[in-house]
């Protein structure tokens, strides 16, 4: 059977060129970096190189990176970290309704302890108002964390406006960067960024590595103590083969980017396209063009939902992802589709395809022959779906 | 995460569609929590001598409703009664644990059905 995978916001295949460096890392050169030996040293060294090909990525200086076990992990130290620096400044956090978990759940638990937290709404595209923001920063302001592109609806955020507003009133401004990553160019300077979230295994580089960007001069207090390897911001023996195939990772991913997203970008605008035209009842979730992830692809299908959705592409080896509350663990669909006003009936039928390098236009076509059938079967089964319309 | 049997009744969902003529019809759930079951039946002599659904969910959602209908074809109203959600997942050859509250709503639609053919029924 044809398999055709397009849940790359979801994970990403390992590049072989990545795989390869790293397994030399496991079975070669496995000293630990901190040991003063050669078996030390030669690990250091990549690390070190490691560290400055992550740096290129984000325009940042290698000094400033600071690997942790993923996205997940370099959230909680940002946002955790700065409120507990800063405590003594202020104690209040603003964030959106469209974050990930790791922010938002990391912000409202800091909530529940003593911090203050605005959540700013979104549009119905899912993008943030710098109006919105610009109302809710207070004297005692001291952190704002909103993420470069959603990972659901691929909406870009205007980061570069609010790093201004937030460098002028001195506030932290952290970023969570873990879907744009080699999809849109960062500069954390330009875009005066003091803390930014990545992830390796969004860019084909291996799960379980991801960094934390902190500005130089900026302190952040660690949530884990031990041997002090980070800068003591992150303690523990670094995960050398996973640190050494992320730099790799971003390395080969700011050489491709250039052409990838030309090619996403095409690849996407005929899936929409072709969805919008071959299906009635359906919505495109998020913006149309340069606001939008050059591989995301989120559509709500109208009258059918989104498990049943993913079951019948799975049967034919197509991949996907949705926002129904079967897939999200939970009894309410997405809060990312509900933050943009969409009723909980439009959000349970909500497709996400999200597209990698490997994607052809063959892949697309066979998605636009088969999901119309898929759609009409689920259809005649539903009740909601007005039979005249059959 | 399914079971085979699951897979089957969604794949090859057994009796969809509406009966215009039938003379029960029940509706359960709610499109906020993302799953609806309507059940159209026709009873004659106290037996269901056909029944059919549509459902809007998930799998488990489509393949209780399928299951249930293949159940309680062609038995009588008691014996459809007896019939519980749990029996329905049983012979499914079970349901995920985060699926059995709340997508397993197919008896309970037959259910209703049969009730609102007894209070028609005792109407006329």
């Amino acid at each position: 059977m044809r398999r055709i995978y397009l849940d790359h916001s979801a994970t990403t295949p390992v590049d072989p060129q990545v795989a390869e460096l790293m397994m030399k890392y496991y079975v070669e050169f496995y000293g630990n970096p901190s040991s003063v030996h050669l078996y030390g040293r030669e690990v250091r060294k990549a690390l070190d190189e490691a560290r400055t090909q992550v740096a290129t990525l984000i325009g940042a200086d290698q000094a400033e990176i600071t690997f942790t076990s993923g996205g997940t992990e370099a959230d909680n130290i940002a946002i955790q970290g700065a409120a507990k620096s800063r405590a003594k400044k202020g104690k209040h956090l603003i964030t959106s309704a469209i974050e990930h978990h790791a922010v938002l759940d990391t912000c409202k638990y800091l909530a529940k302890n003593g911090y203050d937290l605005t959540i700013l709404p979104v549009d119905e595209e899912g993008l943030v108002s710098v109006d919105e923001l610009k109302k809710a920063i207070r004297p005692d302001t001291i952190l704002v964390s909103i993420m470069h592109a959603n990972n659901e609806v691929g909406s870009i955020q205007p980061i570069e406006e609010i790093g201004k507003i937030t460098k002028e009133l001195d506030i932290l401004f952290h970023v969570d960067a873990v879907q744009s990553l080699g999809k849109c160019p960062i500069d954390v300077k330009a875009m005066n960024i003091d803390l930014l979230t990545i992830s390796s295994h969004k860019i084909y580089g291996p799960k379980g590595v991801g960094a934390l960007y902190i500005r130089k001069g900026v302190r952040i207090s660690p949530l884990m103590f031990g041997g002090a390897q980070e800068r003591k911001i992150r303690s523990g023996t670094e995960n050398a083969p996973g640190i050494i195939g992320f730099g790799k990772a971003c390395e080969l991913s700011g050489q491709r980017m250039k052409s990838e997203i030309p090619y996403l970008t095409g690849l996407r605008d005929k899936l929409i396209d072709g969805i919008m035209s071959r299906i009635d009842n359906v919505k495109l979730n998020g913006p149309r063009g340069q606001k939008r992830l050059s591989n995301n692809v989120n559509v709500s299908i109208n009258f059918i939902e989104g498990e049943s959705l993913l079951l019948s592409l799975d049967m034919i080896g197509v991949a996907a992802s949705s926002g129904s509350a079967c897939t999200s663990g939970s009894l309410d669909p997405s809060h990312v589709l509900l933050a943009m006003g969409m009723s909980h009936e439009v959000a349970h039928g909500s497709l996400r395809l999200s597209l990698g390098k490997q994607n052809t236009d063959e892949d697309i076509e066979f998605v636009l022959e088969e999901l119309p059938k898929i759609v009409d079967r689920l259809r005649v089964m539903s009740p909601l779906y007005n039979k005249t319309s059959c | 995460m399914y079971s085979e049997k699951v897979i089957d009744h969604f794949t090859n969902p057994r009796n969809v569609g509406e009966i215009e003529e039938a003379n029960g019809v029940g509706q359960v759930g709610n499109a906020k929590c993302g799953d609806i079951m309507r059940i159209s039946l026709v009873v004659e002599e106290n037996i269901i001598k056909d029944i059919k659904f549509k459902t809007f969910g998930c799998g488990a959602a489509v393949a209780t409703s399928s299951m249930v209908t293949e159940m309680v074809k062609g038995k009588s109203l008691e014996d459809a009664l007896n019939i519980t959600n749990s029996t329905v997942a049983e012979a499914l050859g079970g349901l995920p644990e985060a699926k059995m509250h709340c997508s397993n709503l197919a008896a309970d639609a037959v259910h209703v059905a049969i009730k609102d053919y007894l209070a028609k029924k005792s109407k006329v």
